[in-house]
């Protein structure tokens, strides 16, 4: 617990805090991985169980789809960009690129919650069958994380704005990042393995 | 809602329970204000992120919960013992011998096993907390808030009745409406979050935080068991965390996953269940390893025999427990194939825990034993899990299995494998380690006593369950016919003799604060790890100078070279964590969610949740960095604390 900083380095890892923090969260992530595998394999083994609702490939809209992942997609990108403003030491432009990215991460859930209720709408509800059950729990809950990142990231450009770039605030900086990051990846697993399969179906 | 809906009525060993309730809570409360103690709970304990302090108050809550369960085996031991016994009905029969698992795996072996684990891991690794201190209150307060949840559904609602491990339909909305089976899914959900985050906490507090020269294979074994525990742990419980969530939206918001009316697979939750089930296991007994390994060791007064052997063994054995999963439900149907291959896979295992037994034999091969308490309940444990693991391997077998499924031959497995592997652990373990704690030993006369009561009464209980399986006699029945009455009276009496036991532990506590010769060394056992190596009571930032760390049992080493952990020129201001209220109240509002969850109180669940958002936001915003101590204290806090 020794509160001694080292000189060089990114400054998110300058204490010793901060690396135990990065530490946590990246074991902390393998257990997300974990948790969205089990969604994944719920959904695979109920996969075409709709009893009498529509079947995915129905439903399924290639262009909202397409979009959605574009959106995410570029919004990893400019988190990216964002942490490269942040080891450049820019306040300023670590700033305007997180907001750009929760810009399209709203942008993101906008069409999520545009398409949910599409499919409510169709007869596809979390109630209507199984397969829909596990679409909607695994598609929910990937919206729900994408939802408090938007929170949290909120959160921190608060604290941004009052204290700048600390060893602190870099770190939750740096651990955001690494949550949106994941939030991408599990999409990319969602848009093959649920979307794409499904509009074949 | 009705109140007679809201409170459980029409049993009279409820309204017992109700009354007592009421009569200890307003005890405390009477006890508490007339001592003018509410300040001192909150300061000391409540707000505390000291790492001993919150182990201890998880061996406490870890007791009682071990109080609730036994009285409730008592009680299905009570209505087994003859034929047509009035003792209890079915119905509350079903939801004692639900709670009786669930409490026992979940709030009394795991919390008992962090509990010991939060007070001495970061002592024998030579760190002066774990790495996250509010995050490991917060997970304390998120197990003891869970526990509470599914302990008032007893008195309150309705307790579960689907058995532990709640498979459906039978668990589902169908045919068991009501709050029970919300409260199995809202309490383990909230303490499973504690739960995860113990085992991130300890992961990297083993990591990163050991004392210099302290490599990997250098560490002790309690703590290398605690590591693979932990990896164990952020693996499996994610898998419970998505079961509980997925079932609780079948019951709550109508959704499909285990109902057929959606084309829903019923069987999809026995495998999420032992997916996370079986790795379970491991969880309460690869600790329970560790505490031997270091009991064994001291009291041998040997080094450990094939130190890395007992350390592979271990990680194998964390590896194989996730891919056994299926041999909990051999008779579903899996098919041949399927069955063959968990079959081999859970007989595996059997192979590491061998090399285990044997190295503890090998290392108590031509020692000199010290027969104390604690080197007892180690010592008793070998041949006792032996005989569970042997009949292990039969059940292992699929073909047997289809014999012996849901019998008492099961029961009696289990039993020995769990209260011979990771109870006598948690006896071992308190005994070995309370002087560390408490600043005494416990009396050994006493506690020689409870341990044969304990011993003697585990194997008259469970030992002839081996026989009446056999004989037919299936598990989860609430009544017997007059052919099984005569080993079931055997182990009724076997039962009763534990439950002596338990108590005489208990009053030995009492005993032992009272009368015991207080330690004035720190090192009560001439130990052989760091843990020992501080004074007793610890101060609260452990270690004054952390030692260089050079061979197998450090601190055999530094008493070999005349070393302590207090060096005056060395002194520098150390940097401690504050106190923090913010865990206790987070989990405060997060039971309160909850509960209305439980009850299908939506708003009052949403309220909850926003208000724990809310203390999350708190949380973000709060930058104090903890404080120094400085020199001149701690050279003070020493020297009375070593009588320099």
């Amino acid at each position: 617990m020794s509160s001694h900083e080292l000189k060089s380095g990114p400054l998110e890892y300058r204490t010793e805090q901060g690396q135990m923090n990065i530490l946590g969260f990246w074991i902390f992530l393998g257990a997300e991985i974990v948790l969205f595998s089990t969604l994944f394999a719920t959904y695979a083994v109920l996969f075409g169980r709709t009893a009498d609702a529509p079947l995915p490939g129905e439903l399924f809209e290639p262009g909202t789809v397409l979009i959605m992942t574009f959106l995410l997609l570029t919004s990893s990108f400019t988190c990216g960009i964002s942490i490269h403003e942040m080891r450049r030491g820019s306040v300023k432009g670590l700033t305007t690129w997180l907001i750009i990215t929760l810009l399209l991460g709203l942008g993101f859930l906008g069409f999520e919650i545009y398409e949910f209720i599409h499919y409510e709408h169709e007869g596809a509800t979390l109630q209507s069958s199984a397969f829909w059950s596990s679409f909607f729990v695994l598609a929910g809950t990937h919206g729900l994380h994408v939802t408090l990142g938007i929170g949290w990231a909120i959160l921190l450009l608060l604290q941004l704005a009052k204290r700048g770039l600390t060893p602190v605030t870099s770190r939750k900086v740096f651990i955001i990042s690494l949550y949106w990051h994941f939030l991408d990846v599990v999409w990319i697993f969602i848009f093959t393995s649920v979307y794409l399969i499904g509009m074949v179906v | 809602m009705q109140l007679d809906e809201f409170f459980v009525t029409g049993e009279p060993l409820i309204y017992a329970g109700m009354v007592s309730i009421a009569l200890v809570t307003a005890a405390t409360i009477f006890i508490l204000t007339y001592f003018k103690k509410w300040g001192w709970l909150w300061r000391e304990w409540l707000t505390t992120v000291d790492h001993k302090k919150i182990g201890i108050m998880y061996i406490l809550s870890a007791l009682a919960m071990l109080f609730r369960g036994g009285v409730d085996a008592l009680m299905m031991r009570t209505q087994l013992a003859f034929p047509d016994m009035n003792f209890l009905n079915s119905q509350h029969y079903n939801e004692i011998f639900t709670t009786h698992g669930t409490v026992m795996i979940i709030f009394m072996a795991m919390p008992f096993l962090i509990g010991l684990m939060n007070v001495i891991v970061p002592l024998q690794i030579g760190a002066r907390d774990v790495a996250f201190p509010a995050l490991n209150a917060l997970s304390f307060w998120s197990f003891l808030f869970g526990a509470m949840l599914f302990n008032i559904s007893f008195v309150i609602g309705g307790s579960p009745d689907a058995g532990w491990t709640s498979y459906t339909p039978l668990a589902g909305a169908a045919m068991s409406p009501g709050p029970g089976q919300n409260f199995y899914l809202l309490g383990l959900q909230l303490s499973g979050i504690g739960t995860l985050a113990t085992g991130i906490n300890f992961m990297v507090t083993i990591i990163k935080m050991r004392a210099p020269g302290m490599k990997m294979f250098k560490m002790p074994i309690f703590t290398w068991s605690t590591l693979v525990t932990a990896f164990i742990i952020v693996f499996a419980f994610p898998i419970l965390t998505v079961a509980l969530a997925l079932m609780t939206i079948d019951r709550i918001f109508g959704s499909q996953f285990f109902t057929l009316t959606g084309e829903g697979l019923p069987m999809m939750w026995a495998n999420l269940f032992w997916m996370w089930g079986h790795p379970e296991v491991y969880i309460v007994i690869l600790p329970a390893f560790g505490i031997f390994s270091e009991v064994i060791a001291t009291f041998a007064r040997k080094q450990l025999f094939g130190y890395k052997a007992m350390v592979w063994s271990m990680i194998l054995i964390a590896g194989l427990s996730f891919l056994v999963w299926v041999h909990h439900f051999f008779t579903m149907g899996a098919g041949a194939f399927v069955n063959s291959v968990f079959s081999v896979s859970t007989m595996l295992i059997a192979v590491p825990t061998g090399v285990k037994i044997f190295n503890w034999l090998a290392t108590l091969y031509k020692s000199k034993i010290q027969f104390t308490v604690a080197n007892l309940w180690a010592l008793a444990f070998i041949p006792s899990f032996v005989i569970g693991g042997v009949t292990g391997v039969m059940l292992g077998m699929a073909a047997a299995d289809y014999q012996f499924h849901n019998s008492y031959f099961l029961v009696a497995h289990f039993h020995y494998v769990l209260i011979a592997g990771t109870v006598f652990a948690c006896f071992a373990g308190l005994v070995y380690w309370y002087p560390k704690m408490f600043g005494h030993k416990l009396n050994e006369k006493i506690g020689k006593l409870s341990f044969w009561f304990f011993l003697i009464g585990f194997h008259v209980c469970f030992f002839p369950q081996y026989f009446v399986g056999l004989d037919g006699m299936p598990r989860r029945v609430f009544s017997i016919i007059p052919e099984w009455m005569p080993l079931n009276v055997i182990s009724t009496v076997g039962a009763f003799g534990m439950g002596i036991g338990f108590v005489i532990f208990v009053y030995n506590i009492y005993y032992s604060f009272r009368y015991s010769e207080r330690e004035k060394t720190g090192d009560s056992w001439d130990g052989r790890t760091l843990e020992w190596a501080t004074p007793t009571p610890v101060p609260f930032y452990n270690f004054a100078t952390v030692p260089h760390v050079e061979d197998h049992d450090a601190f055999l080493d530094m008493k070999k070279k005349g070393q302590t952990t207090f060096d005056e020129e060395k002194l520098e201001p150390i940097h401690m964590p504050s106190s923090t209220g913010q865990p206790f109240i987070m989990m405060g509002i997060m039971f309160i969610a909850s509960f209305g969850l439980v009850f299908e109180w939506l708003w009052m669940a949403i309220a909850g949740l926003v208000g724990v958002l809310i203390m999350m936001g708190i949380r973000s915003f709060d930058y104090d960095d903890g404080f120094h101590v400085e020199v001149d204290e701690i050279k003070r806090t020493e020297r009375s604390a070593r009588r320099l």
